[in-house]
């Protein structure tokens, strides 16, 4: 009697399973593995489906998870089309050979070619800024220049910063060993550390809060964090964002650290075209719009519209670095960081 | 009888199982050590260059971060569970028959909520902090307060979630205790204070230590909360090797290590139980005393029991409630009801799916316990220590070299492509879940079977009853408690599961832990409250019957 | 009267050793059997074969005239109508009383159960409390409990394992004397195993001897005492010591406590040395016989003394005497043997 219970459960596994397949084979879908949280593609996706008319499948989960599942489903894999944040991200799923090429004068010509795979395998879709944020009442503008002048004596137990875990880091840790090499990198990152006024923790959120409660006077976080405290319905953290201020860095130089959200369709997509199609409604300007309006990203192409807060934060020199250095040096970057103390 | 001769009783007995058990224990085995394997497979690559990387800088952290954290947790869970246990089934004071099925409750809280919730209330810029501030007139440095996002703080986090299961274990363990050992120790000299340490926490330690290592497991594969809180871990540094460095074969091999160590300390565990086995008690049955404390004692009791409740659960859940006012009309649609019912369901069905492989090697090991069956039964339930996205990445590399095997057989001979057969499919979820959580199922199960005499065996069946209905009759009213107890904390483990989930689950299918780790990972602390509130919510229900259950549960029941 | 059990020649192995070595013994209906032996001497195996829980090696079973187990078949203990007490009772901690005797006999009619089930309570004098769960009762009213609820399905054969094992010594002989009274009551053949004397003489119409798997005797407990087969059985049963002796002619032999007659167990040679078994009730107290022994020493029982003799050549036997014959150490008495039958074994 137990015994038949086990294959009861196989049976009903495979009437799953037969689901799952029965809905790729269908022409007007799209399958979608997204590194992005659900809140913050579902809208867009919902807005494509009612456009398009093509459905789609949704799995969210952390990036590296789904570029691993893309890449054991081989040949079998429903999933289409792969997006994720960070081009770290994106240029290994090209070196794990997941992606395929897309051929598309859309893209081609709304996305800077620094925003895109030279081959076409990947695309950016938003942009995303690194940037330093300092208290207003202890900091002036005038103290601070660059990333590199982070690790001065003078922010000694001023510096407050996410871990060495945190991807953002790591590409910003790999622009600047691109940039300047690797040994300046690593004695710049051991200054760093030097300067920590606390162990690395929690998120970037949480190093903005930390300037505010005077436990911190720097920062470096992705700006669009500091768009949400602006926004926030909280009075609090509208509070706490009034106390900060924003710095571009390396303005005078190369320009401050960007990195890119993207997608890009997989090699054994079994609906390329409903994924191409996917990737040119994502750059359209009132998709571009939505990103820059719900989560205070920059878009990717000129002729978007930028919403008011973004607009305060300022125009800025951005780096216009080959993204897909970034992936490279992301290992060399995390080693660099474990050397130097790093947490 | 000497004692090798009844033991050999013992293993005869069962001798008319079906023959075929022994053979489906051993298969069901090996399919449940497959990620296990998977993953363990690594160890005979090369190890590549990141090791020496590894070793020289960060590898001493990781190993002493995760000892630290396990020594605090041991001290922490252990005295939290054991003295609770201790007072609510020896003592009347205020408030007990209320703590008794309320000290379980943490059990549904999450740790990465938990965590961010206590982050919110205590970080720098938290209210308390902030309260401080303004009324002292103080800035930052100017005073001392603890950092939460520290080991301590982490230690103090997976204590006030984890201590349950050493609570409910140690408190079986009491009740079931005879009075009479405590009454001669009693009268032997020892005063009530000693007769505890000498007597009652002794008899109890397997209880003690098989709830300790429940929790244990539970810590070394957590990477929510030690990642948040910056304390790197060996299970981050799995993390970091994986994704960081983009090094699976040095990243499954620390994961391997992790395992190693796991199976040296339920190796430990089983040890000390097996010693154990000889201080059983008598099945004389007493009422315990429950002894009425002065007023200043039970006082004192009340505090102690309310302690771990207030911090593990309702101050937590007090600051998520005031987070999901704030939020509630943007978060609750009907999206929502979706979630809260696939967690349900999936919870639902996992605690059942969890409990056929814990039956069959429960009763395999009962039926023939021989060596390889029981390392064969540690091995497959070291799921439990194991970080669930290395689980889900060992389940799905052999899972998904099948479906592709298949689907390109298909191709060639038939034309047809069948695609995923059992990747990203429910069963497979299912299936992360049981190798995850066999380790509590099947803990549980061979508890109640424990209870099942083997002379009560022989006894119905010399009373005319068949193997069949000996099952029926005998053991499934014995064992009853002991199953549904399993049922319910798988069912609460799998509600809180993420990384597993996160990695495996199929198309357009969302949980309550999703959504809740989605929106707090997105830095949404207050948006992530309704989600986290509702696992809470689900998760509680069960665990207040299981309270219940076993408050009515005496000795020799 | 009718054979109930029969094994032949039966042997028993487990895990690759012999435990029952050829044991054949007959035990008619409405008897009480017991067999008695030290731990480990494969009784308890033996009635777990009996019960179906083992299967013979070599050698038969039959309950009545049926065969119900030999080396190539064996019956499921469920088919078997054969009972089983025990030795921890296996009561059913999630039944009551009540529940508990009518487990077996579900078969019956609701009506019918519930008579069987009272009838059987009276019969140890519980009825009273049917509703309760075998926890809540005393050591010795689970013990009387588990013996009712083998017994309600009315086997042919009742098999006891040691069932009073977990009883105090002063309830064991008691409870002995009253599980045999219950079973007379019921008609019931049973067969109980112990290695306590005192219990199955309590018990038994026919009681058997067990070492290292083998039967040594089986006849009734008063020929077991009195003419023990084999110096194994004559030392396990009772008390006594062998006194050094030499066999002459008619039925006479001869000792240092001087030349006795009387029926021989075994017929040797004249000349033969042998051992006498001597049993404590054997010596007799008199203050006119000729033969005196010191008193080394004494225990005093309440109706009796037990006191240990040294004879001048230096033989010690153990003398019973009545309680009111109260003598000091190292005081010398008289004593004179009274045998009847002469157990001898050669040296």
């Amino acid at each position: 009697m137990k015994k038949n219970r086990p294959y009861l459960c196989f049976l009903i596994a495979l009437i799953f399973s037969c689901n799952s397949f029965v809905a790729f084979a269908e022409d007007s879908v799209v399958n979608i593995y997204s590194a992005r949280k659900e809140a913050l593609i579902l809208p867009l996706l919902e807005r494509f489906q009612k456009e398009t008319g093509i459905d789609f499948q949704l799995v969210t989960g952390k990036a590296d998870g789904l570029l691993k599942r893309i890449e054991i489903e081989g040949e079998a894999t429903p999933a289409d089309i792969f997006i994720t944040v960070d081009a770290g991200r994106l240029q290994r799923a090209k070196s794990a050979d997941i992606l395929q090429p897309v051929e598309s004068d859309v893209l081609n010509n709304t996305i800077p070619s620094h925003l895109r795979d030279k081959d076409n395998l990947w695309f950016g879709l938003s942009r995303r800024a690194r940037v330093i944020f300092y208290a207003k009442d202890r900091v002036t503008p005038a103290e601070l220049s660059t990333y590199e002048g982070l690790a001065d004596k003078n922010w000694r137990g001023r510096l407050c910063i996410r871990s060495s875990s945190n991807v953002y880091n790591q590409s910003l840790v790999a622009s600047m060993i691109e940039h300047i090499g690797a040994e300046k990198t690593e004695e710049w990152a051991r200054g760093l550390v030097a300067n920590f006024a606390r162990k690395p923790g929690g998120g970037d959120t949480n190093q903005l809060q930390a300037i505010g409660a005077g436990e911190c006077d720097i920062t470096v976080v992705n700006s669009y964090y500091f768009g949400r405290l602006i926004n926030s319905d909280d009075p609090k953290e509208v509070a706490t964002a009034e106390k900060i201020g924003i710095f571009w860095p390396n303005q005078d130089g190369r320009g401050a650290h960007v990195n890119v959200s993207g997608a890009g369709v997989t090699k054994h997509a079994k609906h390329p075209d409903a994924a191409k199609k996917l990737l040119e409604f994502l750059v359209k300007p009132e998709s571009q719009s939505w990103y820059a309006e719900v989560n205070n990203e920059y878009p990717v192409v000129a002729d978007a519209a930028i919403p008011e807060t973004l607009r305060t934060f300022g125009d800025f020199k951005a780096d216009d670095l080959d993204l897909t250095l970034l992936g490279e040096k992301n290992r060399a970057a995390l080693q660099l960081m474990d050397r130097a103390g790093w947490q | 009888m000497n004692p090798a001769v009844t033991l050999n009783h013992g293993a005869k007995t069962v001798r008319q199982y079906p023959s075929g058990w022994l053979v489906s224990s051993i298969l069901v085995t090996a399919v449940l050590l497959l990620p296990i394997i998977t993953i363990c497979a690594y160890l005979f690559a090369p190890t590549s260059e990141n090791w020496g990387h590894l070793v020289e800088t960060v590898l001493p952290s990781y190993v002493w971060n995760s000892i630290w954290l396990m020594i605090g947790v041991t001290i922490g869970a252990g005295t939290i569970g054991t003295a609770t246990a201790w007072l609510t089934s020896m003592y009347r004071f205020p408030g007990r028959r209320i703590f008794i099925w309320a000290l379980l409750l943490p059990l549904a809280m999450p740790a990465y909520i938990i965590a961010y919730t206590y982050t919110g209330m205590l970080d720098s810029s938290g209210p308390l902090q902030e309260w401080i501030r303004s009324t002292f007139d103080l800035q930052y440095n100017e005073y001392w307060f603890p950092e939460i996002r520290s080991l301590g703080g982490a230690v103090t986090m997976f204590s006030l979630v984890l201590y349950p299961y050493v609570y409910l274990l140690a408190r079986a363990a009491f009740i079931n205790q005879s009075v009479c050992v405590l009454e001669a120790s009693r009268s032997l000299g020892c005063s009530s204070w000693s007769s505890f340490f000498q007597v009652a926490l002794p008899l109890a330690r397997p209880a003690i230590v098989a709830g300790l290592s429940l929790a244990l497991m539970e810590t070394l594969a957590d990477y929510g909360t030690v990642q948040y809180f910056g304390v790197s871990t060996f299970t981050t540094g799995i993390f970091r090797t994986w994704f960081g460095m983009y090094d699976p074969v040095a990243a499954s091999q620390l994961s391997a290590l992790l395992m190693i160590f796991v199976f040296g300390l339920i190796m430990l565990e089983r040890w000390s139980r097996s010693r154990a086995r000889f201080h059983h008690t008598t099945n004389t049955y007493q009422r315990l005393p429950e002894v009425q404390l002065k007023p200043s004692h039970a006082w004192a009791a009340t505090c102690v029991c309310l302690l771990p409740l207030l911090f593990g659960f309702l101050v937590p859940l007090i600051q998520l409630v005031l987070w999901a006012i704030e939020t509630f009309d943007e978060m609750v649609d009907a999206r929502f009801i979706v979630l809260a019912k696939n967690s349900f369901l999936l919870a639902g069905a996992a605690a059942v799916v969890a409990l056929i492989p814990a039956l069959l090697l429960g009763y395999g090991n009962r039926a023939y316990p021989s060596r390889l069956m029981q390392v064969c039964t540690r091995l497959a339930s070291m799921g439990y220590a194991i970080p669930g996205t290395v689980i889900a990445i060992g389940i799905l590399i052999p899972f998904g070299a099948l479906d592709n095997s298949v689907n390109s057989w298909m191709k060639t001979n038939f034309n047809v492509s069948t695609g995923l057969l059992f990747s990203g499919t429910i069963f497979i979820l299912l299936f992360a879940y049981t190798v995850r959580f066999l380790a509590v199922s099947l803990q549980t199960v061979e508890a109640g079977l424990g209870k099942v005499k083997p002379s009560m065996d022989d006894s119905a069946r010399s009373m005319g009853l068949s193997q069949g209905q000996v099952l029926k009759r005998v053991h499934l009213p014995i064992m009853k408690g002991s199953l549904f107890t399993a049922m319910v904390i798988v069912f609460v483990d799998v509600l809180k599961e993420l990384p597993a989930t996160l990695v495996l689950r199929p198309f357009n299918f969302n949980t309550l832990a999703v959504r809740a780790y989605e929106l707090a990972s997105d830095e949404r602390l207050a948006d992530s409250s309704t989600a986290a509130l509702a696992i809470v919510a689900v998760g509680i229900l069960p665990v207040i019957i299981l309270s219940a259950a076993i408050a009515r549960s005496r000795a020799g029941k | 009267m009718s054979e109930t059990l029969i094994t032949e020649d039966l042997c028993i192995d487990l895990g690759g050793s012999r435990i029952v070595d050829h044991v054949s013994l007959k035990l008619m209906a409405g008897q009480i059997g017991c067999l008695l032996g030290p731990s480990g001497c494969g009784k308890t195996t033996f009635l777990r074969t009996i019960a179906g829980f083992e299967k013979p090696a070599k050698g038969s079973i039959h309950v009545g005239s049926e065969l119900i187990a030999d080396s190539g078949y064996s019956m499921a203990p469920e088919k078997r109508q054969v009972g089983m007490v025990f030795q921890d009772l296996a009561l059913f901690p999630h039944l009551t009383i009540g529940d508990n005797v009518g487990f077996g006999i579900r078969h019956f009619s609701p009506k019918e159960r519930a008579t069987r089930v009272k009838e059987l309570l009276e019969l140890v004098g519980l009825e009273s409390y049917s509703a309760r769960f075998p926890h809540e009762l005393s050591g010795g009213q689970q013990q009387r409990i588990a013996l009712v609820r083998a017994m309600a399905p009315r086997p042919k054969l009742l098999l006891l394992d040691e069932p009073f094992s977990g009883q105090d010594t002063e309830r064991r002989a008691q409870l002995a004397t009253e599980v045999s009274r219950i079973l007379r009551q019921d008609g019931a053949t049973a067969l109980l195993v112990t290695h306590d004397q005192h219990e199955a003489f309590a018990f038994s119409d026919i009681t058997g001897v067990v070492n290292q798997g083998r039967l040594l005797q089986w006849s009734d407990p008063f020929d077991l005492y009195h003419e023990p087969s084999d110096r194994f059985v004559a030392n396990f049963v009772g008390q006594g010591v062998f006194v050094p002796a030499r066999v002459l002619k008619e039925n006479r032999i001869e000792t240092e406590l001087g030349i006795m007659t009387g029926e021989l167990t075994h017929t040797l040679e004249p000349g033969s040395e042998v051992e006498l078994l001597v049993r404590p009730d054997d010596v007799v107290h008199d203050d006119f016989s000729p033969n005196k022994a010191v008193i080394e020493s004494s225990s005093f029982r309440g109706a009796d003394h037990l006191y240990t003799l040294i004879f001048p050549g230096g033989a010690r036997v153990l003398c019973l005497a009545p309680s009111h014959h109260n003598h000091k150490i190292g005081e010398k008495i008289g004593v004179k043997l009274e045998l009847d039958h002469l157990v001898i074994f050669r040296k």
